[in-house]
C-alpha cells in the first residue's frame, strides 16, 4: 500500500518533470555565442525582431569563443556566433561547419585607470602600449580561457615580442572567466585589460577605468556566423538555422545591427558582404 | 558603498514593479529547485535510511561514497551532466540539454547525497531509540524504514532544507546544463551571473537579495513547522 | 489466534493459542565480555500463573527476559516454543522499564503497532478504540504520546502490547519509575491480562507487588534460578539461603561459583 502510493507520487514527479522538459514549441534554433553580444545587450533587441518576423525562437548559450566552437562539435547548437576567424574557418575545414559569413565588427579597446600608472595613453599601437604595460610591470587582466578576446590578446602579446605567461600571476593576472568578469576585476585591482568596445561600451561598473588605446588597425573584431553542419550533426534544424543566417546577413538584419546604440554610441557595425 | 544602496533599491523596484520577466525567472528558479528536492529526498531518504539501518556488503563503501559526493562541486556536476545530455553524449537522443529539465536532473545528483548523508546519521540516531521496540514487535525490514522515516520526519526536514538551499544558491550547474537562455533556463543565479558579467553589480545584488529572501521564507515556514512539532514532542 | 477478539470489546478474552505452549529452555546461556551473565538455565514456562522473576541486580533477570523474547541471541542453550524453535509472529509481547513510544499520538502509536501485527486496516480503527478504552487512555487519544505522564506512557506501552494478542507478555519492572496510583493501573491490567489467558512473566523488586500480581516467583542470583516458588510460600519460607538473605535485605555477594568453574 505504502510502496503503491510512493511509487504513485514518483510517477508524478517524474511526469511533471519531463512534461517541463518536452515543450510543445519546437520551433526554437540553439545558438552557441560568444559572450559580447549578449552582454552588450544586442541579442535583447536583435531576436525578438527576427521571431516576430518568422515566428522562430532563438535560444542563447552565451559562452566563451571557445567553449561555444566546443559545445557546437559536440552538436549542442545550430548556429555558431563568435570571433575568433582562424578558429571559425577551422570548424569549417573540419566539416562542422556549413560556412561561414562575416555579419559584424567592431573593435577591441585596451581599458585602464584613468590615473594611467604605466603612461600608455596616447599610444598609436596595441604592441607599443602593451611592451610599454609590460616594462612598468603595470598589472594586466587577461581572460585566460580560450575565447576570441583570449586569442586576440596573445596574438597582440606575440606581435608585440613578449610572452607574458612569465609573469603570469606576478603584474600578469589571468582570470580564467568571462569578458565581464574580467572587467570587474580589471577595475577591483587597477589593471589594465582588453576588451571589445561593444562590452566596453555596455559594462555598468567602470569604475574610473577608461579607453587608453583604441584606433590601431590591429584591435579590429570580426563577428561570424556559421550554421552547423547536419551532414556531421544530423539532429540540428538545418533549415531554421539557415533561415536564420539569411535574415541575420539581410539588409533587414544588418540594419538591426547598425541601429542598435547604447548611451548613443554604436556597437556592432555590419558588414555581411552582400 | 553606493552599490549597497542602489542595489536595495534594485530589488525593492523588481519586487514592488511584479516586473513580469523578473517573475517569470523566480517561478523558473523554485520550480527547478523545489522538483529537484522532492526528486532527491525521494532518493536520499530511503538511500539514508538504508545505510542507517542495514548491513549489507559494500555499506561502508557507500557510506564513505555518499559523504564525499557531498562536496561535489557544482561545476563538475554540470560538466557531468552535459557530457551525458549533449548531442554528442550517451542521454543525446532525450533532448534535455539546455532544458529546465536538465537543470533539475543537475541539482538533483548535487542534492541527493547531502539528503542522504543527512537522513542516515539522523535516522541511524532514531534507530538505536527504536530498535529493541521494533525487534520485539517483529517489524519487517521495510516497515523499520518506514517507520524510522515518518518519525524522523521533522529532523529530515533540517536536511531537505540543506539541500534545498545548495541546490538554490548553486549557479555552476545550471549555468553549464541550462545555458541561461533567456525565457528559458534563466534562474535567479544564472541572472545574477549574466548581471555581473554586465557590470550591473546593483542589479545583480538586487537580485540576490531577492534570492535571500525567498530563502529565508522558505526557511522560515519550515522551521515553523518544525517548532510546532518539537511542541508536541514529534520532533 | 482469534483475530477480531479485541475489536468486540475489552471483556473478550484476548488470547488463546494453545499451539504455543510449553516453553521449555535448555542450558540457556549468554556471555559477554568474558563474562558468564546466563548460566545454563533449565525450566518450563506454563501458561496461566504469572510468575514474578526476582533477584538482586546484576543476577541476569533482563538478560533472561531479552533471551526469552528473542531480542537477543544465546550462547548456548536451546529455547522450544510449543515443539517450534522460534515463537510464531506476535506469540511474545514486551514492555521495558523505560517505555519507548513513537513521536505520534496515542491513537497513532497503537495504529502503528496493529500494522505491525498484520491487523486490516478497516478493522483498525475499532480495536484502536479496544485498546484505548482498555488502557483508560480514551480522552488522550489525539495527544503526542511522549507528553503524557510517565503513568499513562506505560499503561500505553502495555496496552499497545496486549495489541499483539499474546501469548506471552514479558515486563520488565514496568513500575519501577510509577507513583502508588499509576502503580495500580498497571498491575489491574496484568490481573486482566491474565484473565484472559495470557501468561504475564515481570521482573520487579516490589515485595508488595509480587504478592499482589504474581502466583509464583522465580527467584536468580548470579545467573542461575536458585528458586521457583509460589510466591506466599516464597516470602514465608524460602527454600534457599540467597533467597532468605534477599528477602531480609542482606546484602548478597556475587556467588563466584558460575564464573571460577571456567
Amino acid at each position: 500500500m505504502a510502496l503503491s502510493r510512493t511509487a504513485l507520487a514518483g510517477f508524478i514527479v517524474f511526469a511533471v518533470v519531463f512534461a517541463a522538459g518536452v515543450r510543445a514549441d519546437d520551433d526554437f534554433i540553439i545558438v552557441q555565442s560568444t559572450t559580447s553580444t549578449q552582454n552588450s545587450g544586442l541579442y535583447d533587441i536583435l531576436l525578438p525582431q527576427f521571431t516576430d518576423k518568422t515566428g522562430i525562437e532563438v535560444r542563447v548559450v552565451a559562452v566563451g569563443t571557445g567553449q561555444a566552437i566546443k559545445n557546437a562539435k559536440n552538436c549542442d547548437g545550430d548556429v555558431l556566433l563568435v570571433h575568433a576567424r582562424a578558429a571559425e574557418e577551422a570548424f569549417v575545414t573540419e566539416g562542422y561547419g556549413v560556412a561561414r559569413y562575416d555579419v559584424m565588427y567592431n573593435d577591441f579597446v585596451i581599458v585602464g585607470p584613468a590615473a594611467d600608472p604605466a603612461g600608455v595613453k596616447g599610444e598609436a599601437t596595441a604592441a607599443t602600449a602593451l611592451r610599454t604595460i609590460a616594462d612598468a610591470g603595470a598589472p594586466f587582466a587577461s581572460r585566460g580561457d580560450d575565447s576570441g578576446t583570449h586569442k586576440k590578446e596573445l596574438a597582440l602579446w606575440t606581435g608585440a615580442g613578449i610572452d607574458p605567461s612569465g609573469a603570469s600571476g606576478t603584474w600578469y593576472r589571468e582570470t580564467g572567466s568571462g569578458m565581464g568578469a574580467t572587467l570587474n576585476v580589471a577595475v577591483g585591482m587597477e589593471a589594465y585589460t582588453m576588451t571589445d568596445r561593444a562590452t566596453w561600451i555596455a559594462f555598468g561598473n567602470k569604475g574610473d577605468h577608461e579607453i587608453v588605446v583604441e584606433g590601431d588597425p590591429a584591435l579590429f573584431n570580426q563577428y561570424g556566423v556559421i550554421a552547423v553542419n547536419p551532414e556531421k550533426c544530423p539532429t540540428v534544424k538545418a533549415a531554421l538555422a539557415q533561415t536564420f543566417l539569411d535574415w541575420l546577413l539581410s539588409r533587414d538584419g544588418q540594419d538591426a545591427i547598425a541601429a542598435y546604440r547604447r548611451d548613443g554610441e554604436q556597437l556592432f557595425y555590419p558588414n555581411a558582404a552582400d | 558603498m553606493q552599490d549597497f544602496s542602489a542595489a536595495f533599491i534594485a530589488a525593492f523596484t523588481l519586487i514592488a514593479t511584479a516586473d513580469p520577466d523578473f517573475l517569470e525567472i523566480i517561478g523558473l528558479s523554485l520550480r527547478v529547485t523545489l522538483t529537484a528536492v522532492l526528486i532527491a529526498c525521494l532518493i536520499g531518504l530511503p538511500l539514508g535510511a538504508a545505510l542507517a539501518v542495514f548491513r549489507f556488503p559494500g555499506r561502508l563503501a557507500l557510506t564513505i561514497l555518499v559523504n564525499a559526493l557531498m562536496g561535489l562541486p557544482p561545476v563538475v556536476v554540470g560538466l557531468t551532466v552535459y557530457m551525458l545530455l549533449s548531442r554528442a553524449g550517451p542521454l543525446g537522443v532525450l533532448e534535455l540539454l539546455y532544458t529546465p529539465t536538465a537543470m533539475i536532473i543537475a541539482q538533483t545528483i548535487l542534492v541527493a547525497p547531502i539528503i542522504a548523508a543527512l537522513t542516515r546519521q539522523v535516522v541511524a540516531d532514531l534507530n538505536a531509540e527504536y530498535d529493541e521496540l521494533l525487534r520485539a514487535m517483529g517489524s519487517s525490514r521495510a516497515g523499520r524504514v518506514a517507520t524510522l522515516i515518518w518519525d524522523a520526519r521533522y529532523s529530515l526536514l533540517t536536511a531537505a532544507l540543506a539541500g534545498l538551499g545548495r541546490a538554490f544558491a548553486e549557479v555552476g550547474a545550471v549555468l553549464i546544463v541550462g545555458g541561461n537562455i533567456n525565457h528559458v533556463t534563466r534562474v535567479m543565479t544564472t541572472a545574477i551571473a549574466l548581471e555581473t558579467a554586465r557590470g550591473e553589480l546593483a542589479l545583480a545584488l538586487g537580485l540576490g537579495l531577492v534570492l535571500i529572501l525567498i530563502a529565508i521564507l522558505i526557511n522560515s515556514a519550515l522551521m515553523g513547522l518544525r517548532a510546532s512539532a518539537e511542541r508536541m514532542a514529534y520532533a | 489466534m482469534p483475530e477480531a477478539a479485541l475489536a468486540l470489546a475489552p471483556s473478550v478474552a484476548l488470547t488463546g493459542d494453545d499451539r504455543f505452549w510449553p516453553v521449555e529452555i535448555n542450558g540457556l546461556t549468554y556471555a559477554a565480555g568474558g563474562k558468564v551473565l546466563v548460566d545454563g538455565l533449565n525450566f518450563r514456562i506454563v501458561q496461566g500463573p504469572v510468575t514474578a522473576i526476582m533477584g538482586p541486580n546484576g543476577a541476569g533477570k533482563s538478560i533472561t527476559l531479552r533471551l526469552i523474547a528473542g531480542l537477543i541471541a544465546p550462547s548456548a542453550g536451546t529455547m522450544s516454543y510449543g515443539g517450534a524453535s522460534m515463537p510464531g509472529a506476535n506469540q511474545i509481547a514486551v514492555v521495558f522499564q523505560r517505555p519507548v513510544l513513537l513521536r505520534r499520538s496515542v491513537a497513532a502509536n497503537l495504529d502503528h503497532a496493529l500494522k505491525t501485527y498484520g491487523v486490516d486496516r478497516d478493522q483498525r480503527r475499532d480495536r484502536v478504540k479496544a485498546l484505548l478504552a482498555l488502557g483508560q487512555l480514551e480522552d488522550l487519544a489525539r495527544q503526542p504520546a511522549r507528553v503524557l505522564s510517565g503513568g499513562e506512557q506505560q499503561r500505553l506501552a502495555l496496552v499497545r502490547a496486549l495489541a499483539a494478542e499474546p501469548c506471552l507478555l514479558l515486563l520488565d519492572e514496568p513500575t519501577a519509575s510509577l507513583d502508588p496510583q499509576a502503580t495500580a493501573a498497571i498491575e489491574g491490567l496484568i490481573a486482566r491480562a491474565k484473565a484472559d489467558g495470557i501468561k504475564v512473566m515481570l521482573i520487579t523488586h516490589d515485595r508488595g507487588q509480587a504478592q499482589r500480581v504474581a502466583d509464583d516467583v522465580l527467584f536468580m542470583h548470579a545467573g542461575r534460578i536458585v528458586e521457583q516458588t509460589p510466591t506466599d510460600r516464597f516470602f514465608d519460607r524460602p527454600q534457599s539461603p540467597e533467597a532468605a538473605a534477599y528477602n531480609d535485605g542482606r546484602l548478597l555477594l556475587p556467588s563466584n561459583a558460575s564464573n571460577s568453574g571456567s
